[in-house]
């Protein structure tokens, strides 16, 4: 039965079946379950498949995006991955976390009369198909080349490389300062929002195609860049992300019980905090939490404090919601999940008792004065709104700034004044010869399928810098 | 995987040991430190001293004191048997250059850490004099190593039981007090001792170095959890220490800090030793 577009155009869009919010906050499974076959075909025959696909030009990474709808719609489920898999290495994390709505789906014809074609949830059930076969696809890869090349990060701009850069016959090696692979994808992300089963078998694809892993190594303290040259790497990616947590600043913020979102997240996802004393690091247990900013790192913690069991769980943000960066999918669960959200207001300083322990936040009401450099309308604090709140946890989730261990041990390797290694926008070559650098350290923190962008367009270089030696 | 050579019990609750680390062993400076796990799973990030290294040999040396359950576990290792994680070296180190007259401090446990800092400023040609202090005897580690690298030691004890009798500060005020040129102070131990040092020579605006011991997650600026208050601003213990200019330093602050976890750990350490497998437990 073919469908005209008329009637495609008519197919009510297929949400993903979810937990039940009440069940989920008491557990850290994933929340959404992913489409069934049969429901994955039907939301791909939405799609008209035109002949200039919006959606391709609002992908970072141009997925052909109607050439796999259509290849799921017809069941040819091992060409769809196919298809996917040409451009983006890391289909099962993009799926599920990329900002579609400001991406592809935003740019999706069906968009403008209907809802858009849910391409996120269609790369991410391909890719789920894939990893459940348990047969993985090994690519072919290229005659070796005897070239040798170090990637610092195993972040997902780091795994681009050395996959890219693995499969055009180099030898890569991979050095990662924590003791686990994925950089953000494992300590940032949680478990309910992206499975670390995914980023396992990831990882050992990777293993597979013969990219070498060295975790705990800490690169600007192990070994320099330049000891990395004389170890006889050719060429070096930096892909260490920006894991500098940032803080307020203002009165209280180191009494305990005030956590950088970085560390709260850590603690949880990286170290399994959430199963102590099962697992060794400890995390307070509150009642009152206060997460302070609007982005994705904000709603991650905060959904993660309702699952550790606290009662009350509030985002503190100065802006409104309408300005909050996080995914609108996100924004949705946390409120399905109890997060109360405190809008226009912004702290002023933390309270804590005789313990030095956080008892109380206080804030300042705010409203939207005249749009600043972002386009955004400027947050203004109203006078005399002070008001406190009750909070046995803070959790400061305001951003970060690039990792300074390289740039500070390197000094020939150039910086912008918020410390981000400067790299050519083509190439992602740094200042300094034969090393290039990419996602979050060059970007700031940006996204996931940016960094893997960067990722790839570095790989290409370093592949051209190996064979000509020319800078 | 980083395998234990040699293990000495120096006192009731303090062990060191050697273990196969030939990357770091070469890279480290005095002052540096490792974070470890000890099994693959469950186990936490804990940051330890590299109390001294071989990079003939490859070898690094730790010596810590058991307070909880990691570093009971640490202690229940035996020669031969193999540390998850190692990751280091970390932090930055000490600045060593001829102060002329030096006074280095360990206290307690801090005597391990101290040790190779004492033995770089003799290197660079100070005239080092070593304070030791313990609470008693039986506690006091590392006296012979330290002897090597000084050219005077002074041991206190709390209870009198070997040295002079009175804490490290009094020591210390003692040497000012006759005149000698004191020119830096390095004074690691715990966080009270090293607030009391700094007490006494503030007044004399003698620069004092102090290695501080926050509570620690990645070690590489990530997290902020080892966050301190130095001259009014937040200084990360791992990336930007561990030293600093120990008159700067909010000294009671980091101490609460240092509190945060203190009834979880318990419990988690109250499990541990109810498990009733001795000392070599391995339950996951
Ligand atoms: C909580 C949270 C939620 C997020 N949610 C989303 C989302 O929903 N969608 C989205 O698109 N983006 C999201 N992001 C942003 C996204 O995760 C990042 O943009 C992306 O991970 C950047 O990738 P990267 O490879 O540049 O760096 P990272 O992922 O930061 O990885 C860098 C790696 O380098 C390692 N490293 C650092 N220094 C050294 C060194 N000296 N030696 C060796 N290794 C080193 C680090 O340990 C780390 O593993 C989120 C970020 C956070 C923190
Ligand atoms: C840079 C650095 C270097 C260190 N070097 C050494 C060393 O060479 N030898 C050594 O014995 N210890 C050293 N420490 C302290 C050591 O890391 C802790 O003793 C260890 O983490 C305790 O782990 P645990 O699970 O056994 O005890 P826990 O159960 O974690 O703690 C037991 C008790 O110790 C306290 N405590 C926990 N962590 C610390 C800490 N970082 N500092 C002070 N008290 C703490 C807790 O509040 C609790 O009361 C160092 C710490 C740092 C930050
Ligand atoms: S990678 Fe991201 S932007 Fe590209 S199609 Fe997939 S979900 Fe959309
Ligand atoms: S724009 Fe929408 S309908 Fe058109 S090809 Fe892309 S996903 Fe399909
Ligand atoms: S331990 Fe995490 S920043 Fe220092």
């Amino acid at each position: 039965m073919t469908l005209t577009p008329a009637e495609r155009m008519k197919i009510p869009r297929k949400n993903m079946k979810e937990q039940p919010p009440e069940i989920r906050v008491k557990n850290f499974k994933e929340v959404p379950y992913g489409y069934t076959e049969d429901e994955a075909v039907e939301e791909a025959t939405r799609c008209i498949g035109c002949k200039v696909p919006q959606c391709v030009s609002g992908c970072p990474v141009e997925i052909d995006i109607p050439k796999f709808i259509q290849q799921i719609a017809d069941r040819d489920f091992d060409a769809a991955i196919e298809t996917v898999k040409k451009t983006n290495l890391l289909p099962a994390v993009c799926g599920r976390v990329c900002p579609q709505e400001t991406q592809c789906e935003i740019k999706c014809i069906l968009g403008k009369k209907h809802t858009p074609v849910a391409i996120g949830n269609l790369e991410r059930f391909i890719a789920d198909y894939e990893r459940k076969k348990k047969e993985i696809a090994i690519p072919k890869i290229k005659a070796k080349t005897g070239h040798k090349v170090a990637v610092v990060g195993a972040g997902p701009a780091g795994l681009t490389v050395a996959g890219d850069l693995t499969k055009m016959g180099h030898s890569v090696t991979v050095f990662e300062a924590l003791h686990r692979l994925g950089g953000v994808l494992m300590y940032g992300i949680p478990e309910f929002r992206l499975p670390k089963e995914i980023l396992e078998s990831e990882a050992t694809f990777l293993e597979k195609l013969g990219v070498e892993f060295k975790v705990n190594s800490v690169i600007g303290m192990q070994y320099s860049l330049d000891e990395l040259f004389e170890e006889g790497y050719e060429t070096i990616f930096l892909g260490t992300g920006a894991g500098l947590p940032y803080f307020m600043n203002i009165p209280g913020e180191n009494l305990n019980g005030v956590y950088s979102a970085n560390e709260y997240l850590t603690r949880s996802n990286l170290m399994g905090a959430y199963d102590f004393p099962n697992n060794d690091t400890p995390i307070a247990s509150s009642k009152n939490v206060a997460v302070v900013g609007g982005g994705n790192v904000a709603m991650d913690s905060a959904r993660t404090a309702k699952r550790l069991g606290a009662e009350n769980v509030y985002i503190v943000y100065r802006r409104s919601e309408e300005e909050m960066p996080a995914r609108k999918a996100e924004i949705h669960h946390a409120k399905e999940e109890g997060i109360q959200f405190n809008i226009l207001m912004n702290p002023t300083r933390l309270i804590g008792d005789d313990s030095s322990w956080v008892t109380k936040m206080e804030c300042l009401k705010m409203e939207l004065g005249e749009p600043d450099n972002s386009g955004r309308r400027r947050p203004v604090p109203i006078k005399g709104s002070e008001f406190q709140i009750d909070v046995d946890c803070a959790v400061i989730a305001i951003g970060n700034g690039p990792n300074p261990l390289v740039p500070h041990n390197t000094p020939d390797l150039e910086t912008n004044k918020w410390g981000n290694i400067t790299a050519d926008s083509e190439t992602q070559k740094t200042s300094k010869e034969g090393v290039f650098a990419g996602g979050d350290i060059v970007l700031g923190a940006a996204t996931v399928i940016l960094a893997m962008g960067e990722g790839r367009r570095a790989a290409r270089a370093m592949d051209e810098y190996l064979k000509t030696k020319k800078w | 995987m980083n395998k234990i050579l040699t293990r000495n019990q120096l006192s009731e609750n303090v062990v060191k040991l050697t273990i196969e680390a030939p990357v770091i062993a070469k890279k480290r400076k005095a002052g540096q430190f490792i974070i470890l796990r000890t099994h693959k799973k469950r186990s936490e990030r804990i940051p330890l001293t590299i109390a001294d290294a071989d990079a003939l040999k490859g070898t690094i040396t730790l010596v810590f004191q058991v307070v909880g359950k990691s570093t009971a576990e640490l202690a229940a290792f035996q020669v031969g048997d193999s540390i998850n994680d190692l990751v280091g070296p970390l932090g930055k180190a000490t600045h060593i250059e001829n102060f002329g007259n030096v006074v280095c401090i360990g206290g307690g446990i801090g005597i391990a850490p101290m040790h190779p800092i004492a033995q770089a400023l003799k290197g660079a040609g100070n005239n080092v004099t070593s304070i030791l202090g313990a609470r008693t005897k039986g506690l006091l580690v590392m006296e012979e190593e330290v002897n090597k690298a000084s050219d005077k030691v002074i041991i206190v004890t709390d209870d009198g039981s070997y040295g002079e009798q009175g804490f490290v500060t009094n020591a210390l005020e003692k040497i000012i007090n006759d005149g000698q040129k004191v020119d830096v102070v390095v004074a690691i131990g715990p966080a009270i001792m090293m607030k009391m040092v700094c007490k006494v020579t503030e007044p004399h605006k003698i620069k004092t170095v102090v290695s501080l011991n926050t509570i620690m997650v990645d070690g590489t600026g990530m997290c902020g959890c080892c966050r301190v208050s130095v001259d009014g601003t937040t200084q990360f213990v791992c990336v930007d220490g561990p030293e600093f200019d120990g008159h700067k330093v909010d000294f009671d602050g980091m101490m609460k800090r240092q509190s945060t976890y203190v009834d979880l750990e318990k419990q988690s350490y109250d499990i541990y030793k109810s498990h009733g497998c001795g000392n070599r437990c391995t339950c996951k």
